[in-house]
């Protein structure tokens, strides 16, 4: 945290940036993977870095771990760039990059021995026994990852990330191949990890739910680019419902809404459906409305703005 | 730098593959002996029939030694293959395996990653080397005993006294961990290019063939290019066994040979540092 003091007197407190991210950009051939992104990770955040598959968050994440080199931005890590201090930088983060491979003739225990020798990082036996256990996977230390299911290969790379406790934890997809029960302990862990440990964490994902159900702040990324970013609650618009209701009769409806408030907050109305802008508390109010007026509603469908903007450009990048 | 070397010797030595060479030349190398045990004596005078007429050969010529210079001579396309199944494997290895990623993302350089690797591959071609002559020589001495180690070399005879053999020999493997090393270090080169080992092994195998098959063929303009051939100086290891030793021929092929090396080695590293990491 960082302490400004104001031309007022007036303290302003300020969180340390921990990635600073300036037009950043990386072509492969004739497919320009990122362009121009710019985006900030502040301490204590679990950042939300969502996009539909294609929208370059693995290229974006590669440049981060420093496995790609951009083509053109700046990348700053705790307040240093990273091309000239790459070991430093990586001494304090832990990642998993897309699918999580290892030595898979090698025990789950010796891969950990392993990478946290490469860190050239005192890590002690209990420490590699300690992650494993985090991760459900101490009864497994002994037996070769070549065995493993995905699910598994997916926590041990967690332990891996977490071995030498960095200070960022960087996520590519960390729930992909998990069944919903593995979704949910991953999810926990990462809130674990921001609460209690206090880490900053990246967290990449397709899925807007899982990064609502984490994230404090997020990124959307469409074609390398930003489309929209900032606090979940705000860009989720908690207070604020797109829902379409379907009547039997709509002209009925219409009728019955027209002298009343709710036609102030009716978008429009077609075929049947009428999509009404509502807070949550008014989604039941309307509802009985209706019904006490005689008119059959089908089905109430809430939606929320940008999550009706996320399907678009993941349809749209889907084909 | 010393734990990388350790732990990429303990990650080649996880894979079985590393042992086909051992095994090979451990299945090889007695089956030629007992052959040469059973039919040595007859091959020897066959090879002799032209001067016998002449000399008189008295004393124990089958010898451990005889055995162990025709097996050096006669494995020059064979050990390469051995020695590239685990070189070219050591970063293609990597990419194919996806291990890249968790390598990379260490607190640890790529020029540390490089050299840690190079290093044990070229330790790992001297372990095979020193097992070669483990295996020929000791496995020689029980089934033929020592003597004097005779020279054929475009028809002239060289008779080396036994106490003067071990250390030629000792050179002469000296001499072919650095031919090896060559061969190393082009599969590291070609295992830096790509990202499945296949391909370092089968093209660097290629190259040596041709080399080879280049440098045999007695036609002028193949022995223009000859001295441009690294596999040229790959056969100098038999100089320790002249009589002079032509020194000057040695330092030559030492030097052009480490040469490459370097220079190989040198690639590799400037194409990793340069590498997207994409597998």
């Amino acid at each position: 945290m960082i302490i400004i003091t104001g031309k007022n007197s007036e303290i302003i407190l300020e969180k340390e940036k921990i990635i600073e991210i300036e037009n950043l950009s990386k072509q492969f051939k004739d497919v320009k993977a990122v362009n121009g992104l710019n985006l900030n990770v502040y301490n204590g955040d679990v950042f939300g870095f969502l996009g539909p598959n294609g929208a370059g968050k693995s290229t974006t994440i590669r440049m981060l771990t420093s496995l790609i080199t951009p083509d053109s931005g700046t990348i700053k890590i705790f307040g240093k760039t990273l091309k000239e201090n790459r070991i430093p930088i990586l001494r304090r983060i832990g990642a998993i990059v897309e699918k999580p491979d290892f030595y898979g003739n090698l025990s789950a225990y010796k891969n950990l021995d392993i990478l946290g020798r490469i860190s050239s990082k005192e890590i002690s036996k209990k420490r590699i026994m300690e992650v494993l256990e985090l991760v459900g996977l101490e009864k497994r230390f002994k037996s070769k990852v070549k065995t493993f299911s995905h699910g598994m290969k997916q926590r041990l790379g967690i332990a891996q990330a977490l071995l030498h406790d960095p200070d960022l934890i960087i996520l590519d997809e960390p729930t992909t191949g998990l069944d919903p029960q593995g979704m949910k302990e991953i999810r926990d862990l990462i809130i674990y990890l921001s609460k209690e440990k206090k880490k900053t964490i990246f967290l990449s994902s397709h899925i807007l739910y899982e990064v609502e159900l984490v994230a404090n702040r997020m990124i959307i990324l469409n074609k390398g680019a930003a489309q929209v970013e900032g606090s979940v609650e705000e860009l989720l618009n908690v207070n604020k419902l797109r829902v379409t209701v379907e009547v039997s009769e709509a002209e009925k409806a219409k009728t019955i809404l027209t002298n009343t408030d709710w036609v102030k907050k009716l978008e429009s109305s077609i075929n049947g459906k009428m999509i009404f802008n509502l807070s949550p508390e008014e989604v039941p109010e309307l509802n009985k409305y209706l019904v006490h007026n005689n008119v059959t509603v089908n089905a109430l469908i809430p939606t929320r703005s940008l999550e009706e903007f996320f399907l678009n450009i993941t349809q749209k990048a889907s084909g | 730098m010393i734990t990388l070397i350790n732990i990429e010797l303990y990650k080649i030595f996880k894979k079985w593959r590393t042992y086909i060479g051992f095994i090979a030349i451990a299945v090889l190398i007695p089956l030629i002996e007992i052959a040469m045990h059973i039919e040595g004596t007859r091959s020897l005078n066959f090879a002799t029939r032209q001067i016998s007429e002449t000399f008189i050969f008295v004393g124990n010529l089958l010898n451990t030694y005889f055995v162990s210079y025709l097996i050096l001579n006669s494995l020059a396309v064979h050990i390469p293959f051995l020695i590239t199944l685990v070189a070219g494997d050591l970063l293609a290895g990597e990419a194919t395996a996806g291990t890249y990623r968790i390598l990379v993302t260490r607190p640890v350089s790529r020029f540390n990653i490089v050299t840690s690797k190079f290093v044990a591959g070229i330790i790992y071609t001297s372990l095979l080397i020193l097992w070669l002559a483990v295996i020929s020589l000791g496995l020689g001495y029980f089934i033929f005993g020592t003597g004097e180690l005779l020279v054929l070399k475009s028809g002239v005879i060289i008779i080396l006294a036994k106490n003067d053999v071990l250390w030629r020999f000792a050179l002469a493997y000296c001499f072919a961990v650095l031919s090896m090393g060559v061969v190393a270090s082009l599969a590291f080169l070609f295992s830096a290019l790509v990202e499945n080992a296949i391909g370092p092994i089968i093209t660097t195998m290629a190259i040596i063939i041709i080399f080879l098959i280049l440098s045999a063929i007695n036609v002028d303009i193949f022995r223009s290019i000859t001295p441009f051939l690294f596999t040229t100086y790959m056969n100098t290891w038999s100089s320790f066994f002249d009589n002079p030793m032509d020194t000057a021929e040695i330092i030559k092929s030492v030097s052009i040979l480490s040469v490459h090396i370097i220079v190989f080695y040198g690639l590799a590293l400037y194409i990793f540092q340069k590498k997207d990491i994409l597998t």
